[in-house]
C-alpha cells in the first residue's frame, strides 16, 4: 500500500506539467483553446483521482498513519539537511482533497467563464501553476518546502490579480497584495530561522516531536516564534491589520477569486497554525492573540460587508470575516473546528464566488449586446435575476443558508463548533466570553449581509435596463455544473463533523486526532454540558433566523435605483462603504512616508545630489578633461562623494580603533 | 588530513605550477594585445581576438580544475601566493564571469561599434589581476592584483569614447578608485608597521605571539583595509561611485564589474579577514555587521525609487554586496562557503540580467525603463522567461539558486547567533521584491504598447547561450544545489589559519 502513497509526487507534478504545456501553447499556439481546456482541466482531474487513491491507500494502513515521501536531498549544508519531501498524514490529506477537488471544479467553470478571453491559454497556465504551488504548500514535509509553496502561491496571486491589466486599479491591487504578503513572508522567514536556531531542525516531524524538549510552555522564545508565524498567516490569510489587499485582489477574474482568494490560498495561514498546533498550544499568549485578531477581523469585516454595492466586494469582506472565524477556532485550540470551517467554507464560498461570476457574466453579456457601459458587478444594476437564472439563484441560496448558519447546512455546524469551543474556554478566562460575543454578533451580521446580497441580486424588480433584459439568461452548463457539485458540498459537508450531541458526531475530530493530540496535551480540557451545547445550537439557529428575517424586513429592494443614478452615501453609511478609510490611513501613515524616504531622502538627497545632477548638467559638458574635473569638484559632485566616503572612513575607524587601547 | 600533492612555493618550479592559470591569462593578454595591434579593422579580426580570449579563459579554467583535482597544497607558509580550494573556487567564479562577459560582448561590441581593439586584452588583464587577488597570500600580491584589475577596468568603463556618460563614468571611477587605493595602501603600511610583515599567515602569527589584539596601529590598519575593500565591492557608504559607473559603462563591462570585480574583492577580503585578522575577529565582525546591514537596507531602498532598469540593477548590485558582507560577518568557514556559493549564483544571475538588458536596449541602455518591457513575454517568450528566472533568483525566490545562496548565508549568520542581522537580511530581501517583481508583472501582464514593439530586442548568437546556460544553471542549483554546494564547502573550509603556538607551548620547548 505504501507504494501507492509514494505516488503523491504525481499529484504535485501533474499541475506543473499542465503549466508547462499550457505555457508553451500560450506562446506558440495561442488559438488552440480545445487543447488548453483538455490539458488544464485534465491534469486537475487526474491529480484529484491520484490524490483520492493516495489518501485511500494511506488510510488503509494503520490508525495513525503518517508518511514522509522523500524525493531528493535539497539542502545538504552544514548541520541542517533538508529534503524535498512530501508528508502525507491526516491533516495534509484533507487539504489535498480540498485543493484538488475544489480546484478541479473551478477549472471546469473557467472553461466557460474565460471562453472568449484572448489570454485563455495563459490563464490556464497560471491557474495550473497556482495549483502546483498550493499542493507543494500542503504536502511539504518541512518549513522550507512549505515556504516554496507559500511564496509560489503569493506570486501566482500577484500575477493573476493583474490578469486583466488594462485597469490601473488592478495594478494597484496587485501591488497592495504584494506588499502585505511580503510583510507576512518576512514573519514566516524569521519564525523559520528562530525555529532552526532553537531546535536545530526544520522538518515538521523533528520540530514537533522535539518541541517539548526545546521550549518551555509560555516561554519567550516559543511566544516570539509563534507570533512571527502568525504574522505570516495574517499576511497570507488577510487578517487585521494586513487584510486590505484581499478585497482589492477581487479585481482579477472571478474563478481566480474563488480558487485563490476564497477556497485555497487564503486558508494557508489556518493550515499553518493547525500544522504547528503544538507550537501554538505551548504559547498560550500567542494563541490568545490569534483568537483575538480572528474574532476582531470576523466582526470588523462583517460590518464593512453590510454597505458594499459591488457583489464581489461583499463576498470579499465576507471571506475576510470567515477567515477570522477560522483563526478564532485555531486560536482557542479548536484546531479541528478551524480546519472544518476551512473545508465547509471552501464549498460554500467557492459556490458563492462562482455564482456571482455567473451573474457578472450574464450582465456583462447583456451590456455587451447593447453596448452599454454599466458596472456589471454593482448590485444596484441587478435585481430580480432569479427569474432569468433560476439555477444560479437556487444554488446561491443554498450557499447563503450555509454561510448564514441555518441548521442542517454545512456552515451551521462548523461555525457553531468554533463558537462553542470559544464559549467553553470562557470558564478559564472571561476574555474568551468577549471573543464569543464578537463571534455571535459577526454571525448575526453575516446572515444579514448575505440575505441583503441575495435580495438585491435575485429578487425585487430588475434594474439592469429595459433593452438589456432580453439578453439575460442562465450561464452554459459547463459553468452551472460545477455549481451543482459545490451546492451538494455546501449542503452535506456538515456531516463530516457533527456536534457531540448528535449521532455520528466528530468524524473529522477523530480523523485529525493523531495530528492534534500533540498540542492537546497543553490545552485545558474544555467540555460543555449537553444542556449548554443544545442551548448554543439553539442560539445559533435563532441568530441566523434573526439576521435573515431582519434583512428581509428592513431592506426594500423595490426602492433601489441603478448605480448610475444612485445618490451618494452619507454619515455612518459612508464610513462603512468606504471601509472605515483604512486604505487611506495606511496610505498616509505608511506608504507615502516610505516612498518619500526612498525617493526624496535616500535617492534625491544622498545619491542624486551627485548622480542626477551630473546627468542633467552633462548636456553642458566641457570637452576639456581638466576643466571637467574642476567643474565636478567645484559643483560638489565628486566632492560630495569624497565627503560621504570620509565620513564613512571616520565612522569605521572609530568603530575599529575604539576597541583598541 | 591534507591529501594531494604538497607544493613547495619557495621553489620557482612550485610557483610555476601554482600560477598556471595566471600565467595562461597573462600570456593570452599579451597575445591579444599584439593581435589587436596588427589586425583590428574588420569584424573577423575582432572575432578572432574574442575567440582567443574565450579559449584562454577555458584553458585557464582547465588548469584550475587540474590544480583542484590534484589537490595541491602549499608546504608551510606560502610566501606570495597560495594554492587552496578557496582560491580555486574563487578563480572559477571569476573565470566563469569573464567567459560569460566575452560571450555577451561578441554581438554587443559590433552593435554599439565599440571597435577599440584592446577591449579583450584589457578584459584579460583585469582577469589576471582578479586571479592574483584570489590567490594572494600576501597583502602586497593582493594589492598588485587589485591595481592591475582596477586600472584595466577604469579603461574598460570608458571604452565607448563616443559616449559622454561612459567617459564620465571612467573618470569618476578612476578618481575615487585612486582615492580608495590610497586608503588600502595606507592600511597595508600600518599593518606592516604593527606586525613587521605583510604575509597573511605571518600577520596572524605575530598578532597572536606578540599579543597585538588591541594594538591601535594594527586596528587602524585593519579599518583602512576595510575601507579599501569596501570601496571595491561597493559597500555603503563607499558605494557612491557604483550607480554612476555601472550606469555609464557599456553594459557588458557593467556586468563584468558587478560580477567579477565584486567576486575578486570578496575573495581577497575573505582571505585577509579570515587568515590575517582572525585573532581580532570581534573587531571586524562588528564593523562588517554594520556595513552589511546599512548596505542591504540602503541598496534595496534606493533601488525601489528607480525606474530605469540599468540603474536599478546597479543598486541591486550594491544590495547584493550587502548580502555577501553578511555572509562574512560571522567570520566562520560556513560563512565563507556561503560566500562562495552566493558568489557563483550572483555571477550567473547578474550576468544573465545584464545580457537581457544589453539585448533589449540601445546606446548604453541608459534609457530603458520598466514599462518599456511591457508585453515582452508575448513577443519574446524565451527572453522573458530567462529574465524572470534571473529576477526571481536575485530576489531570492525559493527554487532558484538565489534562494539557496541566501539560505546558506542566513544559516551561517544564525549559526553565529547574529539573529538581528538575519532579520535585517530577510527584511531587505522582502523590500527588494518591490522592484524585481514589477518587471515580471510588466513583461507578462501588461500588453505590448504597439505591434512592432520589442522588434528591436536582439539576443543573438553567443548571447543566447549565455541566457540559456545561466537560466538553466540557476534553476538547477536552486532545486539541486548539492554538487555546487559541496565544492563551496570545500573551498570555505580551506580558509583556516595556521595556529600560532600559544605562550604555554612555547614555554615547554
Amino acid at each position: 500500500m505504501a507504494n501507492t502513497v509514494d505516488l503523491v509526487w504525481l499529484v504535485v507534478a501533474l499541475p506543473l506539467a499542465g503549466f508547462l504545456a499550457n505555457g508553451w501553447i500560450s506562446f506558440f499556439r495561442p488559438q488552440a483553446k480545445r487543447a488548453v481546456s483538455v490539458i488544464g482541466v485534465g491534469v486537475l482531474v487526474l491529480a484529484f483521482v491520484v490524490a483520492v487513491a493516495v489518501v485511500r491507500a494511506a488510510a488503509g494502513v494503520e490508525p495513525a498513519w503518517f508518511f514522509v515521501v522523500k524525493l531528493w536531498t535539497w539542502m545538504p549544508a552544514g548541520n541542517l539537511v533538508i529534503d524535498v519531501a512530501a508528508q502525507v498524514d491526516r491533516l495534509s490529506s484533507v487539504m489535498l482533497l480540498v485543493v484538488t477537488g475544489v480546484g478541479m471544479l473551478i477549472h471546469v467553470f473557467s472553461v466557460g467563464y474565460m471562453r472568449e478571453d484572448p489570454g485563455y491559454a495563459r490563464y490556464f497556465a497560471y491557474l495550473n501553476l497556482f495549483v502546483f504551488f498550493m499542493l507543494v504548500l500542503v504536502v511539504g514535509a518541512s518549513f522550507p518546502v512549505m515556504f516554496v509553496g507559500w511564496e509560489g502561491v503569493g506570486l501566482c496571486s500577484y500575477l493573476l490579480i493583474g490578469f486583466w491589466f488594462t485597469e490601473k486599479a488592478n495594478a494597484d491591487a496587485g501591488k497592495k497584495a504584494f506588499i502585505m504578503n511580503r510583510i507576512g513572508d518576512f514573519g514566516f522567514l524569521v519564525a523559520m530561522f528562530m525555529i532552526f536556531d532553537a531546535t536545530g531542525s526544520l522538518s515538521f516531524r523533528e520540530v514537533f516531536e522535539s518541541a517539548p524538549v526545546h521550549f518551555a510552555v509560555g516561554g519567550t522564545t516559543i511566544t516570539l516564534i509563534t507570533l512571527a508565524l502568525f504574522l505570516g498567516c495574517a499576511g497570507k490569510s488577510a487578517q487585521i491589520p494586513l487584510y486590505t489587499w484581499l478585497p482589492d485582489a477581487m479585481a482579477g477574474p472571478t474563478p481566480v477569486s474563488a480558487l485563490i482568494h476564497a477556497a485555497t490560498m487564503v486558508t494557508a495561514g489556518v493550515y499553518l497554525v493547525a500544522r504547528s498546533n503544538i507550537l501554538f498550544a505551548m504559547a498560550p499568549l500567542s494563541s490568545a492573540v490569534v483568537a483575538g485578531v480572528g474574532a476582531l477581523t470576523a466582526l470588523f469585516a462583517a460590518t464593512i460587508a453590510l454597505k458594499q454595492w459591488d457583489i464581489k466586494k461583499v463576498l470579499a469582506y465576507s471571506t475576510v470575516s470567515q477567515l477570522g472565524y477560522m483563526f478564532l477556532g485555531v486560536g482557542v485550540g479548536a484546531y479541528t473546528s478551524g480546519l472544518f470551517h476551512v473545508v465547509t467554507h471552501a464549498f460554500f464560498k467557492a459556490l458563492l464566488f462562482l455564482g456571482s461570476g455567473s451573474v457578472i457574466y450574464a450582465l456583462h453579456h447583456a451590456y455587451h449586446h447593447t453596448h452599454a457601459h454599466e458596472d456589471a458587478q454593482d448590485m444596484r444594476n441587478m435585481g430580480g435575476l432569479a427569474k432569468y437564472m433560476p439555477w444560479t439563484a437556487g444554488l446561491m441560496w443554498v450557499a447563503t443558508l450555509a454561510i448564514a448558519g441555518v441548521p442542517g447546512f454545512s456552515g451551521f455546524f462548523s461555525k457553531d463548533e468554533i463558537l462553542a469551543r470559544t464559549f467553553a474556554r470562557g470558564a478559564e478566562a472571561p476574555y474568551f466570553y468577549v471573543l464569543w460575543g464578537m463571534g455571535v454578533v459577526a454571525a448575526l451580521l453575516t446572515a444579514f449581509y448575505m440575505t441583503r446580497l441575495m435580495l438585491y441580486t435575485f429578487h425585487g424588480p430588475n434594474r439592469t435596463g429595459e433593452r438589456e433584459r432580453a439578453h439575460l439568461h442562465e450561464a452554459p452548463w459547463v459553468m452551472t455544473g460545477p455549481l451543482v457539485v459545490l451546492g451538494a458540498g455546501s449542503l452535506f459537508a456538515g456531516v463530516l463533523n457533527l456536534p457531540e450531541v448528535l449521532p455520528f458526531s466528530g468524524r473529522l475530530e477523530h480523523w485529525l486526532e493523531p495530528v492534534t493530540e500533540a498540542g492537546a496535551v497543553y490545552l485545558p480540557e474544555a467540555h460543555l454540558a449537553h444542556g449548554t451545547e443544545w442551548a448554543l445550537l439553539g442560539l445559533a439557529t435563532l441568530i441566523a433566523a434573526a439576521g435573515m428575517a431582519g434583512a428581509w424586513r428592513i431592506l426594500k429592494p423595490g426602492s433601489l435605483v441603478p448605480a448610475r443614478v444612485a445618490p451618494a452615501e452619507a454619515g455612518w453609511r459612508l464610513l462603512l462603504s468606504r471601509k472605515y478609510y483604512v486604505d487611506e490611513i495606511y496610505g498616509a501613515l505608511i506608504v507615502r512616508p516610505l516612498v518619500w524616504v526612498s525617493d526624496r531622502v535616500l535617492w534625491k538627497v544622498v545619491d542624486a545630489l551627485v548622480i542626477d545632477g551630473a546627468a542633467v548638467n552633462g548636456s553642458a559638458r566641457t570637452t576639456q578633461l581638466v576643466g571637467w574635473i574642476g567643474s565636478r569638484l567645484q559643483t560638489g559632485r565628486v566632492g560630495a562623494y569624497v565627503l560621504l566616503f570620509v565620513v564613512g572612513v571616520l565612522w569605521l575607524l572609530r568603530a575599529v580603533a575604539g576597541q583598541g587601547s | 588530513m591534507i591529501s594531494g600533492v604538497v607544493l613547495d612555493l619557495s621553489n620557482i618550479l612550485g610557483v610555476l605550477i601554482a600560477l598556471r592559470p595566471e600565467i595562461i591569462i597573462t600570456l593570452a593578454a599579451l597575445a591579444v594585445t599584439v593581435l589587436a595591434a596588427w589586425r583590428h579593422k574588420t569584424v573577423d579580426d575582432r572575432q578572432t581576438a574574442a575567440w582567443v580570449t574565450i579559449i584562454a579563459l577555458a584553458v585557464a579554467q582547465g588548469s584550475v580544475g587540474f590544480l583542484w583535482y590534484q589537490g595541491y597544497h602549499p608546504f608551510g607558509v606560502s610566501p606570495m601566493v597560495t594554492v587552496d580550494y578557496f582560491r580555486l573556487a574563487s578563480a572559477t567564479i571569476i573565470l566563469l564571469g569573464a567567459l560569460l562577459t566575452v560571450l555577451l560582448s561578441l554581438s554587443y561590441v559590433e552593435r554599439e561599434r565599440l571597435w577599440a581593439p584592446e577591449y579583450y586584452a584589457l578584459l584579460l588583464l583585469a582577469v589576471a589581476g582578479m586571479l592574483f587577488m584570489a590567490a594572494g597570500s600576501d597583502l602586497v600580491t593582493i594589492f598588485l592584483g587589485l591595481e592591475l584589475m582596477s586600472v584595466s577596468v577604469y579603461v574598460l568603463a570608458g571604452i565607448n569614447r563616443r559616449s559622454q556618460h561612459s567617459a564620465e563614468a571612467a573618470l569618476k571611477y578612476f578618481l575615487l578608485g585612486a582615492f580608495a587605493s590610497a586608503f588600502l595602501l595606507y592600511g597595508i603600511a600600518l599593518t606592516y608597521g604593527a606586525t613587521g610583515t605583510t604575509n597573511l599567515l605571518l600577520i596572524n602569527f605575530q598578532v597572536q605571539s606578540l599579543a597585538l589584539q588591541s594594538n591601535v596601529m594594527l586596528l587602524l590598519g585593519l579599518g583602512l583595509l576595510l575601507v579599501g575593500f569596501g570601496f571595491k565591492v561597493a559597500a555603503v557608504p563607499f558605494h557612491m561611485w557604483a550607480p554612476d559607473v555601472y550606469d555609464g559603462a557599456p553594459t557588458p563591462v557593467t556586468a563584468f564589474m558587478a560580477a567579477g570585480v565584486k567576486a575578486a574583492g570578496f575573495a581577497a577580503l575573505a582571505r585577509v579577514l579570515l587568515t590575517a585578522f582572525i585573532s581580532v575577529a570581534p573587531v571586524w565582525q562588528e564593523a562588517l555587521w554594520w556595513l552589511a546591514a546599512v548596505t542591504m537596507i540602503a541598496g534595496n531602498l534606493v533601488a525601489l525609487a528607480q525606474r530605469n532598469i540599468k540603474r536599478m540593477l546597479a543598486y541591486s548590485s550594491i544590495a547584493h554586496a550587502g548580502y555577501l558582507l553578511a555572509a562574512l560577518a560571522p567570520g566562520t568557514v560556513v560563512g565563507a562557503a556561503a560566500l562562495l556559493f552566493y558568489g557563483l549564483a550572483y555571477t550567473l544571475m547578474t550576468l544573465g540580467a545584464f545580457t537581457v538588458l544589453a539585448g533589449a536596449g540601445r546606446d548604453g541602455e541608459r534609457t530603458l525603463k520598466v514599462d518599456d518591457l511591457a508585453g515582452l513575454a508575448e513577443r519574446r517568450p524565451w527572453v522573458a522567461a530567462a529574465l524572470t528566472v534571473f529576477l526571481l533568483s536575485l530576489l531570492g525566490f525559493p527554487g532558484t539558486a538565489g534562494f539557496m545562496g541566501k539560505w546558506y548565508i542566513l544559516q551561517a549568520i544564525v549559526d553565529a547567533r547574529q539573529i538581528t542581522l538575519a532579520v535585517v537580511l530577510v527584511a531587505a530581501s522582502v523590500i527588494s521584491a518591490g522592484y524585481y517583481l514589477p518587471i515580471i508583472m510588466a513583461m507578462y501582464m501588461k500588453p505590448a504598447p504597439s505591434a512592432d514593439s520589442h522588434a528591436g530586442v536582439q539576443v543573438v548568437g553567443a548571447a543566447r547561450w549565455v541566457l540559456g546556460v545561466t537560466a538553466i544553471l540557476l534553476v538547477l542549483f536552486g532545486v539541486w544545489p548539492n554538487a555546487a554546494m559541496n565544492l563551496a564547502q570545500r573551498g570555505g573550509s580551506d580558509l583556516r589559519p595556521i595556529r600560532a603556538p600559544s605562550a604555554q607551548e612555547e614555554h615547554q620547548h
